[in-house]
C-alpha cells in the first residue's frame, strides 16, 4: 500500500508550485491559479491525514468547508478581476497601481 | 509494487507536471486546461484515500465552477495580456528562490515526522456508512453543523459580494449621456 510519505511529498511539492505560481505571475488570474493549486495541495493533506489518522470523519468535513471557501474565493475573486478590467483595461498587478501612493 | 502504487506515481507524475505548466505556460487558457488536469488527478487521489464522496466534489466544483469560470474569464480578458507580453514580474528569481527554499525545508522537515512510514489502517466502516456519517456529521446540532452554516453564510455573501463588484456601475450615467 502506499504510505503517507508520498502524499505529503505529493501535496509540499504542488504547494510550492502554486507558490511560485502565486508570487511570480503578473496576471492576476495566473495568480488566482497559483492560489487553487495551494488549497488543492492542502486538501490532498487533510484528507491524506483523515485516511492515515484516527480522527473519525473531522478530516472531509474540513476539506468540504475548504472547498467552500475557494469557491467563494474564485467568484469574488473573478468579480474583482472583471472589475478593475472595466476601469482600466489589464488586469497585470504591477499595473494596478490606483491604490499605490 | 503494488498497481495501486503505480497509480499513484503515474497520476502523482502527470498533476506535479501538469501543475508546472499552470505556472509557466505563456498561454492563459493552456494554464488554465492544464489546471483542470491537476484538479482531475487530485480527484484520482481521493478516491486513492477512500474519500469517493469529496472526488466528485471535486469534480463538481473545481472543475465544473472553478475551473469553467476561470477559463471565462480569460477569455474575457484576453486582450488585455495575450502570450506576448511578459508572464513573470521582475523579482521572479526571488519567487523562485522562496518556493524552492520552502520545498527543500518541508522536504527535510518530513525526515523527523515518526508518522511518515505509517501505512493506512484498515477503514472499519464501508463507504456507504462513512458517506452516511459525513451526511449527518454536517448537520448534527452536536458536531458541525456551525461551520456548516457559516459556510452557507459565506457563499450567499461572496454570491452578492461578487454580483455588486462585477456589476457595471456607470452604466447608468453612460447611457444618460448617450441619449
Amino acid at each position: 500500500m502506499i504510505p503517507l510519505s508520498w502524499y505529503i511529498i505529493f501535496a509540499a511539492i504542488l504547494f510550492c508550485v502554486g507558490l511560485y505560481g502565486a508570487l511570480a505571475r503578473r496576471n492576476a488570474l495566473a495568480i488566482l491559479m497559483g492560489i487553487e493549486l495551494m488549497l488543492n495541495a492542502t486538501n490532498v493533506n487533510l484528507v491524506a491525514f483523515w485516511r492515515y489518522g484516527t480522527l473519525a470523519i473531522r478530516g472531509q468535513v474540513f476539506t468540504l468547508i475548504v472547498f467552500a471557501v475557494a469557491a467563494a474565493e474564485a467568484a469574488v475573486g473573478l468579480a474583482l478581476i472583471i472589475s478593475i478590467y472595466r476601469r482600466r483595461t489589464t488586469i497585470a498587478v504591477d499595473e494596478i497601481n490606483m491604490m499605490k501612493w | 509494487m503494488t498497481i495501486v502504487q503505480l497509480v499513484f506515481l503515474l497520476v502523482a507524475a502527470g498533476a506535479l507536471f501538469a501543475a508546472l505548466m499552470v505556472v509557466l505556460s505563456k498561454r492563459l487558457v493552456h494554464a488554465a486546461l492544464w489546471l483542470i488536469v491537476v484538479l482531475a488527478g487530485i480527484a484520482v487521489l481521493f478516491v486513492l484515500l477512500n474519500a469517493g464522496f469529496l472526488a466528485v466534489v471535486q469534480v463538481a466544483v473545481y472543475i465544473d465552477a472553478i475551473a469553467i469560470l476561470i477559463i471565462i474569464v480569460v477569455m474575457l480578458t484576453q486582450r488585455a495580456m495575450g502570450a506576448t507580453k511578459i508572464q513573470v514580474n521582475r523579482n521572479w528569481w526571488l519567487a523562485l528562490l522562496t518556493a524552492v527554499v520552502l520545498c527543500v525545508g518541508l522536504l527535510a522537515l518530513f525526515n523527523q515526522m515518526p508518522a511518515l512510514q505509517s501505512q493506512a489502517p484498515t477503514l472499519e466502516a464501508d463507504a456507504e456508512t462513512l458517506l452516511d456519517d459525513l451526511g449527518v456529521s454536517l448537520v448534527d446540532v452536536n458536531r458541525f453543523i456551525l461551520p456548516f452554516e457559516v459556510a452557507s453564510v459565506l457563499l450567499l455573501a461572496a454570491l452578492i459580494g461578487s454580483i455588486m463588484i462585477a456589476w457595471p456601475r456607470d452604466s447608468a450615467s453612460e447611457e444618460e449621456r448617450e441619449t
